[in-house]
C-alpha cells in the first residue's frame, strides 16, 4: 500500500523543499512510484530542484478546484520515470488548498503510488494544516541550530495534537568541526531535547547548492557526504537498518583533550 | 600542573553547545507547558486529589508554576494548608 509522508519542519530555510527533492529522486531510484506535492502555495520551489520548471502545465489549485484531473497537472521527471511533481501554484493565498481537498486528493492518488511526499509550508497556520492532513508519516526536518529545534519542538506538539503518531528527524546542515570543537549541537544533542528518533543527519555541503543550480538534487552525486546521507535516509525509509554515517575523525585538539580525560 | 592544564584546554568554560543544551533544555520546558494549559490544568487536579488524601487544602489560593533556576527548571508550588487530617 502507499504511504503519504509529508516534510515539515516550522522554521523556513531548513531544508523541507531539498529533503523532499532528495527522497523523491532517491525513492524512484529504487523502482517505486513516488509523486512530490509541493503545498508550499506562492512559494514554487520543488519544481527548480527537480529542474521540472519548464514543464508545468496544470497546478495544485486547477486540480483541487476541479479544473483538471490529476494526471494532467503531473509533471514526469524525464530521467527518473516513476517520479512524478505535483507543483503548487504561485498564487499568494496559503489557505486556497484546504485540509479535506488534499486528503480527497491522497485518496485519489494512492492507488497509483508507493510513495506521496508533500513539501510542506513553513509556519503552523492553514498552509501547515492543509499539509499535515493526508499524512500517515512525519518528517521534521531541523537544523542544529537554537531556534530551528525549538520550532521543531512546536510542529511536533501540533502533529501529536493532530494524532499523527509516525514523526521522523531529520538533522540538516550539520557542520562535524563545528561539532567537534563544542560549537554546535549534533543529533544526539537534539534526539535527547525533542525525544524523537532520527532518521538522518545531512552534513552542510556545498555540493547541494551546486546540485540546486544545475536542478538535479545531490543525492545523485556519487562522491556527496549530503548525498550519502540522503541515500541512508531512503533505504531506512524502506525499513533497512543502517549505522548512522561517521563524519570526519576528531581532530588532533579533541584527541588530545580526550587524552587528558578533560 | 594539571590546574594549568585544565585553564589551557578550557574545561571550566562551557562549550557553546552545552549552552545551547542547556538553554533549550529550559525553554523547551516552558514552550510545552505553555501550549498545553489544559496539562498544567491537569496536573493541579491531580497534585489536589492526591494531597487531599492527607490534608485539607485551600484550593483557591494554590498556584503551581514553572521557575527558572539558573540553568534548570523547578516546579514550583505553593499549596496552602487548612487543616490536617488525624494520620494512621
Ligand atoms: N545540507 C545542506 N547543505 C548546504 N545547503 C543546504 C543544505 N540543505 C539545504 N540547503 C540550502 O538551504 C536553503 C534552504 O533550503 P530549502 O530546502 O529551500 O528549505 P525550506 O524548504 O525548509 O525552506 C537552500 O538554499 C538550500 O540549498
Ligand atoms: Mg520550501
Amino acid at each position: 500500500m502507499s504511504e503519504v509522508i509529508v516534510i515539515t519542519s516550522g522554521k523556513g530555510g531548513v531544508g523541507k523543499t531539498t529533503t523532499t527533492a532528495n527522497l523523491g529522486v532517491g525513492i524512484a531510484q529504487k523502482g517505486k512510484r513516488v509523486a512530490l506535492i509541493d503545498v508550499d502555495t506562492g512559494l514554487r520551489n520543488l519544481d527548480l530542484l527537480l529542474g521540472l520548471e519548464n514543464r508545468i502545465m496544470y497546478d495544485l489549485i486547477d486540480v483541487t478546484q476541479g479544473r483538471q484531473p490529476y494526471k494532467k497537472a503531473l509533471v514526469k521527471h524525464k530521467k527518473y520515470e516513476t517520479l512524478f511533481l505535483l507543483p503548487t501554484s504561485q498564487v499568494k493565498d496559503k489557505s486556497a488548498v484546504t485540509p479535506e481537498q488534499l486528503i480527497k486528493l491522497c485518496d485519489e492518488m494512492r492507488p497509483d503510488f508507493d510513495y506521496i511526499l508533500i513539501d510542506c509550508p513553513a509556519g503552523i497556520e492553514q498552509g501547515f494544516m492543509t499539509a499535515i492532513a493526508a499524512a500517515d508519516s512525519c518528517i521534521v526536518v531541523t537544523m542544529p541550530e537554537i531556534s530551528a529545534v525549538r520550532d521543531a519542538d512546536k510542529i511536533i506538539g501540533e502533529l501529536g495534537r493532530a494524532d499523527k503518531e509516525n514523526i521522523k528527524l531529520v538533522v540538516n546542515r550539520i557542520r562535524p568541526q563545528m561539532v567537534e570543537k563544542g560549537d554546535m549541537l549534533d543529533m544526539d544533542d537534539i534526539n535527547d531535547l525533542l525525544s524523537i528518533d532520527c532518521i538522518g543527519q545531512v552534513p552542510d555541503d556545498e555540493l547541494v547548492i551546486k546540485a540546486t543550480n544545475d536542478g538535479k538534487p545531490v543525492i545523485a552525486m556519487e562522491k556527496s557526504m549530503a548525498g550519502q546521507a540522503y541515500r541512508n535516509i531512503v533505504r531506512r525509509l524502506f525499513g533497512e537498518k543502517v549505522p548512522f554515517m561517521e563524519f570526519p575523525k576528531d581532530s588532533f585538539f579533541t584527541r588530545l583533550k580526550k587524552a587528558f580525560g578533560l | 600542573m594539571l590546574e594549568a592544564l585544565m585553564k589551557i584546554f578550557g574545561k571550566s568554560e562551557k562549550t557553546s553547545r552545552q549552552v545551547a543544551r542547556e538553554r533549550l533544555q529550559v525553554v523547551l520546558i516552558h514552550d510545552r507547558a505553555k501550549i498545553a494549559p489544559e496539562v498544567m490544568e491537569h496536573l493541579r487536579e491531580d497534585i489536589i486529589r492526591v494531597i487531599s488524601n492527607y490534608m485539607e487544602i485551600n484550593r483557591q489560593d494554590m498556584e503551581i508554576s514553572l521557575a527558572n533556576d539558573e540553568n534548570s527548571v523547578a516546579l514550583v508550588a505553593n499549596i496552602p494548608v487548612s487543616r490536617v487530617k488525624h494520620l494512621r
